[in-house]
């Protein structure tokens, strides 16, 4: 088995008295999509933000490429982040966003730049982001993720605000990358659409990571077809084992 | 440093298309260009901008900074998620709010005047008066900043920045007044120079009325204050005090911003 691209050991975090993670275990290997799949407030956001070094555990380790990600900040150059939520320096223009973004990373990355083409993004760059509709800056987020060729691309809810157009390209897009050896981190809680990227599910509930494992797996031990019904089964189970 | 200069850069360029701080800008020169119309003395006219400029210029910075940076909180999430330094980030976070606030002040009040001319003298005060004013706006985006910092929330952070503004600008002079009071038996020109430094604004306001001789208006007082302030080691205590208004507050929001959870 090849080595994970992404290694996370006991990861725990509490806001104030909140725990958010409880010692989360997971690993992502290379040139796999990773779903990480739980109901509102169970860590996915947390857990994503711990791993791009914007939250910083209480506890537990992350490993990227190998080494420790504590106190580094160079590993970032090899992920590429969309957020959840979009909102930017409302008086700058998406170029001048991009152009910004450029300038931070410096050379060195080979620019992918189709998602501009393809979300016919072009005129929409040239004015303030503040006139852009939510959608529109979603689609400026995309473009910013997979810009600089990253190896691990962190999705947050990356199809939520998109048109159905604009969502398939992105999905597309992302099955293209993901042929062409690269990894991802995808939340959603469209299970539709994790059914057809997703190689991985991470199931969270509560800041526990109850099951990592194959997609296939999944269903079999819910003897579900489907990741919906499987993960419904799993919220289910959830539930029964806090009451117990 | 360098990420320090390209966070600033870009910043700055979006702050500087803010309409607030365009309207900032042109109510300095609709003020003193009014002013310049109504007077001949460019002296006079500067003695009514200090109060204009101490009123002003806090209450701006602080607010305009606190509610810039919070509303910056999802661009800020974005840049942390690049490869950079949360340390050189805060400082181009700070200099691309300072900057273009120092720029908006200097050009709106300075531009009259180059316009109207004056005499040598007169350059002299308004040079004081805008190194005040900059000076002024450099300390209350570094509270602005460690604010923002430790606000979550956009309405508390709006609320602690009124808060210190109030507190520097009223309440603070109500405070030395009572002192003055309640201790009028004793000399206490020593003990209100003290209190002076406690407070940027009223550091900067004591320097600009000397400097426009105003003095004389202020009594055996104002005689201790002129001697303190003329003498080397005044100003330097004084360049000292307000250095460390604004080290002070960028000190804990940087060490606020390293620990910072996003």
């Amino acid at each position: 088995m090849t080595e994970p691209l992404v290694r996370i050991t006991h990861l725990a975090k509490a806001f104030g008295s909140l725990p958010v993670l409880r010692s989360i275990d997971l690993a992502v290997r290379p040139g796999r999509v990773m779903a990480i799949v739980g109901p509102n407030g169970a860590g996915k956001t947390t857990l994503i933000k711990s791993l791009l070094g914007l939250t910083h555990p209480d506890a537990g380790e992350i490993w990227f490429g190998g080494s420790g990600v504590r106190g580094d900040e160079a590993y970032r150059a090899r992920i590429g982040y969309m957020p959840q939520i979009a909102r930017y320096p409302e008086n700058l223009t998406g170029a001048e966003l991009l152009a910004m973004l450029k300038d931070l990373r410096g050379e060195g990355a080979r620019l992918d730049e189709e998602l501009i083409e393809l979300l016919d993004l072009e005129s929409a760059l040239a004015q303030p982001l503040r006139v852009l509709s939510g959608g529109t800056r979603q689609k400026v987020n995309a473009v910013m993720a997979f810009l600089f060729s990253p190896e691990l691309l962190v999705l947050d809810e990356p199809t939520a605000g998109l048109d159905p157009l604009s969502s398939r390209i992105l999905k597309d897009k992302i099955l293209a990358a993901k042929a062409s050896g690269r990894t991802f981190i995808v939340t959603s809680h469209i299970m539709n659409e994790l059914e057809e990227l997703a190689d991985d599910v991470a199931f969270m509930l509560d800041g526990r990571a109850l099951f990592v494992g194959t997609l296939a797996e999944l269903k079999r031990i819910t003897c579900q077809k489907t990741l919906e019904r499987a993960i419904a089964t799993m919220m289910r189970r959830g539930v029964l084992t806090e009451a117990a | 440093m360098n990420t320090l200069v390209k966070v600033l850069k870009y910043q700055s360029k979006d702050a500087a298309r803010s309409r607030w701080l365009i309207a900032y800008a042109a109510f300095f020169m609709l003020v003193s260009e009014v002013l310049l119309r109504f007077s001949s003395d460019p002296m006079k006219v500067q003695l009514s901008l200090v109060s204009v400029v101490l009123f002003l210029v806090p209450l701006v910075s602080i607010v305009f900074g606190t509610v810039y940076l919070c509303n910056a909180r999802e661009f800020i999430e974005l840049l942390l998620a690049q490869p950079i330094n949360r340390r050189q980030m805060y400082g181009g976070l700070y200099l691309g709010l300072t900057l273009p606030l120092v720029l908006a002040f200097v050009c709106g009040l300075g531009t009259p005047f180059l316009f109207h001319g004056s005499d040598a003298p007169a350059y002299g005060t308004l040079a004081w008066l805008l190194t005040a004013g900059v000076v002024l706006t450099c300390v209350f985006t570094a509270v602005a900043s460690l604010i923002a910092i430790r606000c979550e929330d956009r309405l508390r952070g709006l609320g602690a920045a009124i808060g210190v503004w109030m507190l520097l600008t009223v309440v603070y002079d109500g405070f030395v007044l009572f002192v003055l009071a309640a201790f009028s038996s004793h000399p206490l020109e020593r003990a209100t120079l003290g209190l002076m430094m406690a407070n940027p604004i009223d550091i900067a306001r004591v320097s600009l009325l000397l400097r426009f001789d105003g003095a004389a208006m202020m009594g055996y007082t104002g005689a201790v204050f002129l001697d303190f302030f003329g003498k080397g080691y005044g100003m330097a205590l004084t360049a000292a005090a307000l250095a460390l208004w604004v080290l002070l507050p960028l000190t804990f929001g940087m060490r606020a911003f390293e620990r910072k959870d996003f």
